[in-house]
């Protein structure tokens, strides 16, 4: 153990007269406090990279293995004579960027758990809402990536390409759902007792929403109740269009879904998606308030 | 900060900089509530070294946390650096330093990265939380060991890291819960000495213990806190000399048995300046007893002389801390701890105070 050097030392105290800080716009604040949160973040994964491989891994072996398992489905299944391959990449795009937006709660229920969060909150944070924007600029950014990741290697497996615009679109879509998974995801971080629950709540919410909905197969496919739940669940929401993007004919005006109670446009879908992410914020927000005040 | 600090002094000057009065807590509800805090007045003058002094369960980390706005309480006034915490929280947090008592850290930051954070939180600017981080680093002796993972640190290494994390932000007011508990003596010797420098700058240090000897040796004035309420409060001399006396333990021979020793008690009782004999049964039937005066010492022996008596041990000292919690409680501070030992469940308590 080192001792301290002999108490020449600079000043602890308050310097008399002199303020720490110049007072700074509640804006620069708010920035500053909730950029460093996410960096923290982001510097855990970065020594803990196994989430990032995980998250990447998985829907990728989706890819290779499903896309191969259907490899010689007779031509003509699918809608449009598209190949199994093409048709899952949507689903598979759409079910990294849901399944990376679900653990976005679990860094929060640690810090919880272990009292980090209180640390957080003797601060004088300018808002506390900056905790919640921190995970969600985090988790938005790295299901981004690993999204893009699933695209670029379907594109070098031949399953297709959505060109610049497409690209766009695409991202905007998933952008909403993972706004959307992520309010769940946190919301169910401050209300769940412990990381045991909130673990099983993700492994049991996981692999049902994928079957139960348009990313294995379409509607077509599936017995009349099977084919409504998909239809109602919101990963279909974002699969269709995108599927739609990479057969190269989407506008938002054209059909996209065909669900048993009725025919959806592409900008249905995309309002669909985003009354969700706006109603589940302002859903949890009761609940983040309570907790975080 | 220091702008705030020059705001009081121009003011008609609130002397105390952390006042609570007739704070309530209780945790949980129905027949199981426990009453962590009844009725709690505390008085904490500017630019004092305060100790906040009670066995296990005393309700200090209760009280600690409601100062540092981390719990709201039943009922009463909470008011720091003339702000009322309740409805200033953010103003409050901003003057205030805490070190919680048991330390929360990211295992897998570093602690420059950690302090880092912390003072992004506090919103000093790069360059002043930079500054500062060397700045405590070197005093707190943290240069060698400051960019390894915190996951690898040591208990003294944390609670220094916590310390400079309540410091970071130069705060007015510095609040620890048992700073010093379970560290090796040179950790403990090496905090003791930061604290009374910060004091000697002017900041109010509030910190709570259940050592005796610490609280002694390191706070200007003390409360004693005991089943969440104040009991004693003041100067440690002042407190002491409240007491009065001496005290003194005696013993005739090296072993007696019961029926000499309450003769004894007796003849003593019966003497002038003599207040309070107890027999120490646990102690060889040894007495323990109050005088008023030196003179009376002598007195004692000459009667015990004339009672043909001998005197095998005979030992004056000054009331101590432990006497004056003693006097106000009618058992000492580890007796108390004893009772509480094991009535506790840690675990019940973190899942109640998660947020
Ligand atoms: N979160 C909690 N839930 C339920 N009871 C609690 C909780 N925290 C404290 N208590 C109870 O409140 C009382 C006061 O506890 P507190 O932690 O304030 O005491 P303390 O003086 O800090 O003790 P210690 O010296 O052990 O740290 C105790 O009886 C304790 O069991
Ligand atoms: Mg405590």
């Amino acid at each position: 153990m080192t001792t301290t050097s002999a108490p020449a030392t600079p000043t602890l105290a308050p310097a008399p007269g002199a303020p720490a800080s110049a007072p700074r716009s509640a804006l620069s604040e708010l920035s500053q406090e909730t950029l460093a949160l996410t960096r923290r973040l982001f510097l855990q994964l970065a020594r803990r990279p196994s989430t990032l491989v995980a998250g990447v891994l998985q829907p990728l072996i989706w890819l290779v293995l499903f896309g191969a398992l259907f490899a010689k489905a007779p031509e003509g299944l699918l809608p449009e004579g598209m190949s199994y391959g093409r048709f899952l990449g949507a689903g598979v795009i759409v079910f990294t960027a849901f399944s990376g937006a679900l653990n976005a709660g679990l860094p929060v229920m640690f810090d919880r758990e272990f009292g980090f969060l209180n640390r957080l909150l003797v601060a004088p944070l300018r808002s506390r809402s900056s905790i919640v924007m921190a995970s969600v600029l985090y988790i938005t950014s790295l299901s981004l990536v690993q999204s893009l990741a699933i695209i670029a290697t379907a594109a070098l497996l031949g399953y297709g390409w959505p060109g610049g615009a497409g690209l766009l679109l695409v991202l905007v879509i998933l952008l909403l759902l993972v706004f959307a998974v992520t309010a769940m995801s946190l919301g169910l971080a401050f209300a769940l007792p412990g990381h045991i629950e909130l673990i099983a709540v993700i492994f049991v919410a996981n692999l049902p929403l994928l079957f139960a909905s348009t990313a294995l197969a379409p509607i077509s496919f599936m017995p009349t109740w099977l084919g409504w739940l998909a239809a109602l669940n919101p990963l279909t929401f974002a699969i269709e269009p995108i599927r739609a993007v990479y057969a190269g004919h989407f506008s938002l005006g054209e059909v996209v879904l065909v669900a048993p109670y009725g025919s959806l446009t592409g900008a249905a879908c995309l309002g669909v998606l985003a009354v969700l992410a706006l109603g589940l914020f302002l859903l949890i927000r009761p609940l983040l308030d309570r907790k975080l005040t | 900060m220091g702008l705030r600090l020059a705001k009081w002094s121009s003011k008609a000057v609130p002397e105390a900089v952390i006042e609570l009065n007739q704070v309530s807590k209780r945790y949980g509800s129905g027949a199981t509530a426990i009453e962590a805090l009844s009725g709690l007045n505390l008085s904490v003058p500017r630019g004092c070294l305060y100790g906040l002094l009670g066995p296990n369960g005393a309700g200090k980390t209760t009280c600690l946390r409601i100062l540092s706005t981390l719990l709201e309480p039943d009922s009463g006034a909470v008011r720091v650096g003339g702000l009322d915490a309740l409805a200033q929280p953010r103003q409050v947090r901003e003057l205030l330093g805490y070190v919680a008592q048991d330390v929360a850290i990211d295992k897998i930051l570093s602690g420059r990265e950690l302090l880092q954070l912390q003072g992004d939180l506090y919103h000093l600017n790069r360059a002043e939380r930079d500054r500062r981080i060397e700045e405590l680093s070197e005093v707190l002796g943290m240069d060698v060991w400051l960019d390894r993972r915190c996951g690898t640190y040591s208990g003294g290494m944390r609670r220094r890291l916590d310390l400079a994390s309540g410091l970071l932000h130069r705060p007015a007011v510095l609040v620890l819960d048992e700073p010093t508990v379970g560290l090796d003596i040179e950790s403990r010797a090496a905090i003791w000495r930061v604290l009374a420098q910060l004091r000697d700058q002017g900041t109010t240090v509030l910190l709570s213990s259940h050592y005796l000897e610490e609280v002694d040796a390191l706070a200007d004035e003390l409360a004693i806190i005991d089943g969440g309420r104040v009991i004693a409060a003041g100067t440690p001399q002042v407190l002491k000399a409240a007491l009065g006396g001496d005290r003194v333990t005696l013993r005739v021979r090296e072993f007696s048995d019961e029926p000499e020793a309450l003769r004894v008690q007796l003849l003593l009782q019966a003497c002038a300046g003599v207040r309070q004999v107890v027999v120490n049964r646990s102690q060889g039937f040894s007495l323990n007893l109050v005088v008023e005066h030196d003179g009376v010492v002598e007195q004692l022996r000459q009667q015990l002389k004339q009672a043909d008596l001998p005197v095998f041990a005979l030992a004056q000292s000054k009331p101590s801390l432990d006497d004056v919690y003693l006097q106000a409680t009618g058992r000492t501070l580890m007796d108390a701890e004893l009772a509480i030992a094991g009535q506790r469940d840690p675990k019940a308590e973190r899942k109640q105070a998660m947020r």
